[in-house]
């Protein structure tokens, strides 16, 4: 079995590139499942069901992060696509901490991005997509073809190693060398690893303190003109 | 990649049957417009060109590029696509300056002499359009019609692209005439979808289209050229019209006779 785990801001284009990967990846003869994992809604998972008749899965992560949440339900998942006796498990995450990213080690790591989010974007979202295997770029058919070679110029700087793929998802063109890497992408390994180190430690905000200020915190802290560094024990 | 000559060889139209015309051939400096009524299938043939089309779009037809399908590195990089899109639809959208944009792209394309090839893409765009741009003006500040004449002048200055393709430019307020001239001056492959007399006339030749198909191939001969002279005076009489009322002055009958 393979897993393609699919990330992105929101509203980028994840679901709509999947679709025309997962109709394709069915046409080939292979059976896909799919979950979805966002902050507290989402109806891609009946989406898939009704459209391709697929096995599928949701989880709302809540209070947690969507990536980490990714991390902690991912075993299960893996579990639940071999019981469903799957060729691909295709995760659909929200994506929207830009420290985390959800890749893991033996999968693929696929970042969505729209074109037509400003040329400064690439620069901005960090391990999102610096630690993916492709960048898919979607909405090409919106803007002129000198921003397009903006944009994949600044996510070629910004990270050198990602292969690229645009897209206009609305009619799946250009998906064909996506589906390409994916069908060629290698068996999930037996010990699931995330591929990034995730950002440093736990802050106070996170636990649940609401006070505003730093001095009111303790552990990794930061005031506006100064660097991070640890406050307490 | 240097190109010679593109091909298109004919799939089958809305009804499933095979098209009439069963290939088209293009070489460098071939200006040529696909006509038709709404709905006929001219985007999407040019559509098909713009993807490279290998019998794996709904009209099966494929795209040969000096006789063979395109490699892949034409849909992956941009900068290696030889091929320009500019559709009604496609804009820009970075509010960056419009010579500093200009000189990203230039940048990426690795041109030499960046200031003169902007200076000559601004050129080029303000001879298509009436209104000049003012390069210290934030794209998203252009006026439709300076968009799309940008759009022409970056993809062919810049971009160098071997092949463009114009998506009903018409309504945007660029001088038809002008920048039939201006293109025939550089060696490439230019292809107009258009519903305009004029730009269709001055074509080397057209393809008509009909239900999803390619029907038919119309050389322009020089009975035509006459009717296009004919359609110049018609269209410069209308042009006049409206520079007159823009510019707030109110037109009576006698026009007609000063300008005949
Ligand atoms: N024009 C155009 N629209 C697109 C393209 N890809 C996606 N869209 C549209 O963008 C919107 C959002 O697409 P989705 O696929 O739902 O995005 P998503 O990343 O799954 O969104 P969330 O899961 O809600 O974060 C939809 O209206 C799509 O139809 C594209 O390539 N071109
Ligand atoms: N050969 C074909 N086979 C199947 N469907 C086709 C074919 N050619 C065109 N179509 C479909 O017909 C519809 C209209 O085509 P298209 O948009 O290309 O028309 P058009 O001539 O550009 O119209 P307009 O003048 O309104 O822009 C589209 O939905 C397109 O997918
Ligand atoms: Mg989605
Ligand atoms: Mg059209
Ligand atoms: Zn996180």
């Amino acid at each position: 079995m393979k897993a393609v785990i699919c990330a992105g801001p929101p509203t980028t284009g994840k679901t709509t590139v999947l679709k025309q990967v997962v109709k394709k990846v069915i046409r080939e003869g292979f059976h896909p499942v799919y979950l979805k994992v966002d902050v507290q809604y989402a109806v891609e998972d009946e989406l898939f069901k009704k459209e391709f008749g697929i096995p599928v899965k949701k989880v709302y992560s809540g209070e947690l992060c969507p990536d980490h949440c990714n991390v902690m339900v991912l075993g299960d998942a893996v579990e639940w696509a071999r019981k469903e006796k799957a060729d691909f498990l295709f995760v659909e995450t929200a994506g929207l901490c830009l420290r985390c990213s959800p890749y893991i080690e033996g999968s693929l790591g696929i970042v969505v991005l729209e074109a037509t989010s400003g040329m400064n974007l690439p620069r901005k979202i960090g391990p999102m997509l610096t630690l993916a295997d492709i960048a898919v770029v979607t909405k090409i058919d919106l803007i002129s073809q000198a921003e397009r070679e903006v944009f994949r110029a600044r996510v070629i700087d910004a990270a050198a190693g990602v292969s690229i793929c645009e897209t206009n998802a609305l009619y799946g063109i250009g998906i064909d060398s996506l589906v390409k890497k994916i069908l060629a992408s290698p068996e999930i390994a037996s010990s699931l690893v995330l591929r990034g180190n995730p950002p440093v430690g736990t802050c106070t905000v996170c636990v649940g303190k609401k006070e505003v200020g730093w001095q009111r915190h303790f552990g990794v802290v930061r005031p506006l003109e100064n660097d991070i560094f640890y406050r307490g024990e | 990649m240097h190109i010679e000559k593109l091909t298109i060889l004919g799939g089958v139209g809305k009804s499933g049957q095979p098209e009439p015309v069963a290939e088209i051939s293009l070489k460098m400096g071939d200006v040529i417009s696909v006509v038709g009524s709404t709905g006929s299938g001219k985007t999407t043939l040019v559509d098909d060109i713009a993807l490279f089309a290998d019998r794996n779009t709904p009209t099966q037809r494929q795209v040969l590029i000096n006789g063979v399908p395109a490699p892949e590195e034409f849909t992956n990089d941009p900068s290696k696509n030889p091929v320009a899109f500019i559709t009604q639809h496609t804009n820009f959208l970075s509010d960056l300056p419009v010579n500093e944009f200009l000189k990203i792209h230039a940048g990426i394309r690795r041109r030499d002499n960046i200031s003169s090839v902007i200076e000559e893409t601004i050129d080029f765009s303000n001879k298509l359009t009436g209104e000049p741009i003012d390069p210290e003006n934030a794209m998203t500040e252009l006026s439709g019609g300076q968009t799309r004449a940008l759009l022409i002048a970056d993809a062919v200055i810049i971009g160098n692209s071997p092949v463009i393709l114009l998506d009903e430019i018409e309504n945007a307020g660029i001088h038809r005439t002008k920048a039939l001239e201006l293109l025939r001056g550089y060696e490439k492959i230019f292809i107009f979808v258009t519903h305009d007399p004029r730009i269709a006339l001055l074509s080397d030749f057209r393809v008509v289209m009909q239900n999803g198909a390619m029907v038919k191939i119309i050389e322009a001969h020089d009975g035509e050229a006459k009717v296009a002279e004919e359609i110049k005076k018609l269209d410069d009489m209308i042009l006049h019209c409206r520079k007159l009322i823009r510019s707030g002055e109110r037109l009576d009958e006698d026009i007609f006779k000063e300008l005949r």
